[in-house]
């Protein structure tokens, strides 16, 4: 498997990277490096193991339907680059 | 009652339907922060910091959503999946505070289920459900307040959603429509989901294709969140219309999302579309599967309300009503509510009546909702009691009737202190006949030598003068009698 | 009362208790230190006010005669990582700068709540990403360290190489870190002091900026194993608004060191000797094995057979979770927004690309392409496989041993310059020995075992049970005794 300049600009699109034309080439054999790398785990065998998600062997923890959050608009808002009226605001999306 | 066809010139073409509905669960707090669920509010003050997505916050999930969602599997026939998962759906959007959604991909909380419809006919179908799983909700986004920024209010972010995803199994707008409120009143019966469409608690995200009758499944297209069960029916109606034209055009339909315009009763593609998805789906980190015993189960089971398909049944049996006024009376909780308590130990059948006919359209009228009604429901009952015992006639019933909804009043009171209890009495109602003919000679001349249509006329003359209280049938007979020997 | 900042938590607790000193005079020299040592780059931000005004409320308790936890009063460093509330938190991210939280993260919050004093929030690697402390927005943390024939500035390690260096610096009596594939481990070997991971879910991640959720805990970072057992004692424990928190009894970690390991069964996995495994490393291996049977510990050669795929799985699974968790960085509603009129995702992706480092754009890209659609189950779904296969491992010899030694990393510490050059699977492979404990989630303990030949520190690991935290600990003291180490970094040596 390998990265070509259209995959990583594709890929930095989904990650909302932007990435300068001329960095894509060496952008990709970078990464393809690694993924190399990482291929060697191609070697193990995983028949019939079930994917590891969570080491933790704990129950999910239920919380109880109480409202114990919230209502701290200014708080909220306090890191906000732009704002206004209580609302954050972004460049107009046009659906 | 599949025989929604459009005829093209290349045939018959037969619509293809699945709905996606995303139902917002009752509950006080959202699904995985303790903020408040309310709809509505002061722009970002139902907001926790989970939930506009700051640096290291977590989810942790609220009980009564993991109950709502299994109830409401329990209520759709369906498969309760004891272990599910929850993932991150990721993708950018200015309302989507996180990068990702937290939904269920691989392994939903509920599994296959089935939905009944009651058609207009009387008969009945199948809708099977594929599955339904629990995820957030994203914050709401303004696009018309100012000329370059778009405003973000969160108060909905992180609000829990039950997505129900239907088979695609549906033929008509008319399906789709009665699919979604079945859907609808199970949800509300189930107190699940309260079912606000302009409120936006529930939205259907509509898949649509075409094929000629036979033929494997072709392209859809899905055209999201339409927000009421007319604009459901009348986008498929548009879509379905469009893929036969394309098609027969010699055009291909591509898979894409569409935009309902509900100004002009189309669709059309969404803007942002230049890249496929790739929502990158996995199992989110921050949360353990979600896991719970059978005894939760029927725990849930066994507090399960009767739910409309039960009720319909019962009520065709135990009250003799049709199919049709038994589907019209369970399709609202309240309004079988109300029907059984008016039905209660009066004729079923007449109740049934009154409440579909006189009491709709005076709530239709009035527009309030069979919660509000004037008429309490065991005035009803003696309503239909007076008729039936005779003390009123069915036309000062309806007159009755009116007053209830005037004053709210009991309608033995109303007929004694209107004085409209039905006169019987042969002598009373002869004097007002005798009367009626004396004044018109000329006309019970023409009844004597053969004009028999007339003689409804001397009754509506007649009970005219006896203000309605005459019985109709005594003063029938009275007059045919009189002018006929 | 020589020299304040040089004494242990235990010490300054005591002395403390008999008044030979308050909170106030302990901050203020830890203070001073810090001032003394900026050329370190140890802090991102410091908040003198804020100490001394805890130091007074802490002196002011122990005069009431309260009853005190047994950090009341003692200065400590916070990672930069853990948010804290109106103190400014970046993650060593220029996508951060100026963002001051609203609310303070679990674990900064006990330890206030225990009356510790927070000194200042140390540097890192950019969202904890590296292994040497080159890549954060705030420049390069310097080790109080240097080689004996080469006063060239060495890295302290990382990622909590800020901590690493302001404990082994004497600026803080201890610190706070953070690990996800080695970052508490690994600068702690580097500079010579203890660091401690926990089980994963002992310490509420709530409030920590992620980086890898199933992977990150918070750990002590300390001069002596006794302050790693106070110190974790005041982190940890379940916390409701974390949901892989673990529900779990929280021991008295000080008093499971009894200094008795007698009997102790000591695992020594052979996969973890690798053929070019650096001659001084193996030799203090052998030495801490030493260490370890003459206390009367019995030791077994163990097989951990997938630990040579170890951090392939890491540098998938990792990636893959960060790529996610750093996707609320979009300037939106907090952090750095670069805006020049384009749209919503001109905007997102101008603001992303000046707002992250080169090694953290890379780990997204790496993430992003593999849980993308067709590549998931050859790489993410794959890797949580092995990953099962290599907790597997361990919880097979943990039914033959109590606790496994291993050296901490593979080398002493490289110059800074040296760091910049090397390509990322180099600097990868610093990780190649705590890598496997963090994929298990297992407790682990890096303590410094001696010198290298050019005169720096090394570290030897202890990997436990899980939530055996206390074995390490105790296995780690019986080692700490035997290895006697005193050695000071070369910066705090006379006439420097």
């Amino acid at each position: 498997m390998s990265l070509d300049k259209a995959t990583v600009r594709k890929i930095g699109f989904l990650a909302r990277l932007e990435i300068p034309e001329e960095d894509l080439e060496g952008l990709a054999h970078e990464l393809n490096g690694i993924l190399g790398w990482v291929e060697q785990l191609q070697q193990v065998n995983t028949e019939g193991v079930a994917p590891l998600a969570s080491v933790s062997e704990t129950r999910l923890y239920w919380r109880d339907d109480v409202v114990t959050d919230g209502a701290m608009p200014e708080k909220v808002l306090a890191n906000a680059p732009d704002g206004l009226d209580g609302y954050f605001l972004v460049p107009k999306v046009v659906e | 009652m599949s025989s929604y066809i459009i005829e093209g010139e290349t045939g018959p073409w037969e619509v293809v339907i699945g709905l996606e509905v995303h139902a917002q669960v009752i509950s006080a707090a959202k699904l995985f922060s303790g903020a408040s669920a309310t709809f509505g509010g002061d722009p970002n003050t139902h907001v926790a910091f989970l939930d506009c997505g700051m640096p290291g916050m977590l989810p942790v999930i609220n009980a009564e959503c993991v109950r709502q969602a299994v109830k409401t599997g329990l209520g759709l026939n369906a498969q309760i999946n004891r272990r599910s998962v929850f993932d991150r759906k990721n993708y950018f959007y200015a309302d989507l505070p996180l990068g990702y959604q937290i939904s269920q991909f691989a392994h939903p909380i509920v599994g296959e289920g089935t939905v009944i419809l009651d058609m207009k006919d009387g008969t009945s179908r199948e809708v099977g459900i594929e599955r339904l799983h629990l995820e957030i909700d994203a914050g709401k986004s303004l696009h018309d307040q100012h000329p370059s920024k778009s405003f973000i209010d969160l108060n909905r972010a992180g609000v829990a959603l039950m997505e129900i995803v239907s088979k695609p199994d549906m033929r008509s707008p008319e399906e789709a429509g009665a699919y979604l409120k079945k859907l609808r009143a199970i949800l509300r019966y189930l107190e699940t989901c309260d079912g606000n469409m302009e409120e936006g608690s529930m939205r259907a995200d509509v898949n649509v294709s075409v094929r000629h009758p036979g033929e494997p499944l072709r392209t859809r297209c899905e055209i999201k969140n339409v927000n009421s069960v007319r604009f459901v029916m009348q986008a498929i109606e548009y879509e379905a219309a469009r893929h036969v034209e394309v098609y027969e055009q010699g055009g291909i339909i591509e898979q894409e999302t569409r935009l309902f315009d509900s100004a002009k009763g189309t669709t059309r593609p969404m803007r942002s579309k230049e890249f496929a998805h790739d929502y990158r789906y996995f199992p989110d980190p921050d949360l353990l599967p979600l896991e719970f015993t059978q005894e939760f189960v029927d725990e849930i089971k066994a507090g399960l309300p009767e739910l409309p398909d039960a009720k319909k049944a019962r009520f065709i049996g135990d009250y003799g009503l049709t199919p049709y006024d038994a589907g019209v009376l369970v399709a609202e909780k309240e309004t079988a509510a109300y029907f059984e308590a008016a039905a209660e130990g009066h004729d079923a059948k007449a109740v049934a009546n009154w409440v579909m006919g006189d009491l709709f359209a005076a709530l239709n009228r009035t527009g309030k909702s069979i919660a509000e009604s004037p008429v309490a429901p065991e005035n009803i009952g003696r309503l239909v009691d007076l008729i039936k015992d005779g003390t009123i006639s069915g036309r000062i019933a309806k007159d009755v009737f009116e007053i209830m909804v005037e004053t709210g009043g009991e309608p033995g009171r109303i007929v004694e202190e209107k004085g409209l209890k039905q006169v019987t009495d042969t002598g009373a109602i002869e004097k007002v006949v005798d009367e009626v003919i004396a004044a018109n000679p000329d006309k019970a001349a023409e009844v004597k030598a053969g004009k028999e249509k007339l003689l409804g006329w001397f009754v509506g003359q007649a009970m005219k003068a006896s203000q309605g209280k005459a019985n109709p049938g005594i003063l029938n007979e009275m007059i045919r009698k009189k002018l006929l020997g | 009362m020589t020299d304040l900042t040089s004494l242990t938590l235990a010490e300054a607790r005591d002395g403390l208790a008999k008044g030979e000193f308050t909170s106030v005079e302990l901050t203020g020299a830890c203070l001073a230190a810090m001032e003394a040592r900026k050329d370190l780059n140890a802090f991102i931000v410091t908040c003198p006010e804020i100490a001394l005004d805890r130091a007074e409320a802490s002196d002011a308790r122990r005069a009431k005669g309260e009853a005190l936890g047994p950090m009341d009063g003692a200065p400590v460093a916070i990672k930069d990582l853990f948010c804290t509330e109106g103190v400014q938190t970046t993650a060593a991210s220029k996508i951060l700068q100026g963002f001051k939280p609203q609310y303070e993260s679990t674990v900064s919050a006990r330890l206030k709540a225990g009356g510790a004093v927070m000194l200042g929030k140390t540097n890192l690697d950019e969202f904890a990403m590296g292994s040497a402390n080159i890549t954060s927005a705030y420049g390069n943390v310097v080790s109080p360290w240097q080689a004996e024939d080469d006063a060239a500035p060495l890295v302290p390690g990382g990622s909590s190489g800020g901590s690493a260096a302001a404990v082994a610096a004497r600026m803080c009596l201890a610190a706070t870190g953070t690990d996800t594939g080695g970052s508490i481990r690994q600068p702690a070997a580097f500079t010579g002091i203890v660091g401690l991971k926990p089980t994963y879910g002992r310490c509420s991640r709530w409030g920590i900026v992620a980086f890898a959720s199933s992977l990150d805990q918070a750990g002590p970072m300390t001069r002596s194993v006794r302050d790693a057992a106070i110190m974790l004692g005041q982190m940890a424990g379940f916390d409701a608004k974390d949901s892989t928190s673990a529900n779990v009894a929280l021991p008295d970690f000080e008093k499971a060191l009894t200094g008795d390991i007698r009997g102790l069964k000591v695992g020594v996995p052979k996969e973890y000797r690798p053929i070019g495994l650096a001659t001084e490393i193996a030799a203090l291996w052998d030495q801490g094995i030493t260490w370890l049977k003459d206390a009367g510990a019995e030791v077994v050669e163990i097989s951990l057979p997938h630990t040579d795929k170890a951090l392939a799985t890491y540098y998938i699974i990792a990636p893959a979770e960060a790529s996610s968790n750093l996707a609320r960085y979009d300037g939106v509603r907090y952090g750095l927004r670069v805006e020049n009129g384009g749209n919503l995702d001109e905007m997102y992706m101008k603001t992303r690309a000046a707002g992250f480092g080169k090694e953290v754009k890379r780990r997204i890209l790496i993430g992003t392409y593999v849980l993308s659609a067709g590549y998931y189950d050859a790489y993410y779904l794959k890797a949580q496989k092995v990953r099962a296969l290599i907790a597997n491992d361990f919880r097979e010899a943990f039914k033959q041993v109590d606790v496994i030694l291993t050296p901490t990393a593979p080398s002493d510490p490289f110059p800074i310059e040296g760091g910049a050059k090397v390509d990322p699977i180099t600097m990868y492979l610093n990780d190649v020995f705590t890598v496997p404990a963090s994929l298990a989630g297992l407790p682990a303990l890096s303590l410094p075992g001696g010198l290298s030949q050019r005169g720096l520190p090394l570290g030897l690991q202890l990997i436990g049970r899980p939530f055996d935290e206390e074995t390490v600990l105790r296995a780690a003291q019986a080692m700490e005794a035997a290895a006697g180490f005193t050695a000071v970094p070369t910066l705090l040596r006379e006439g420097k």
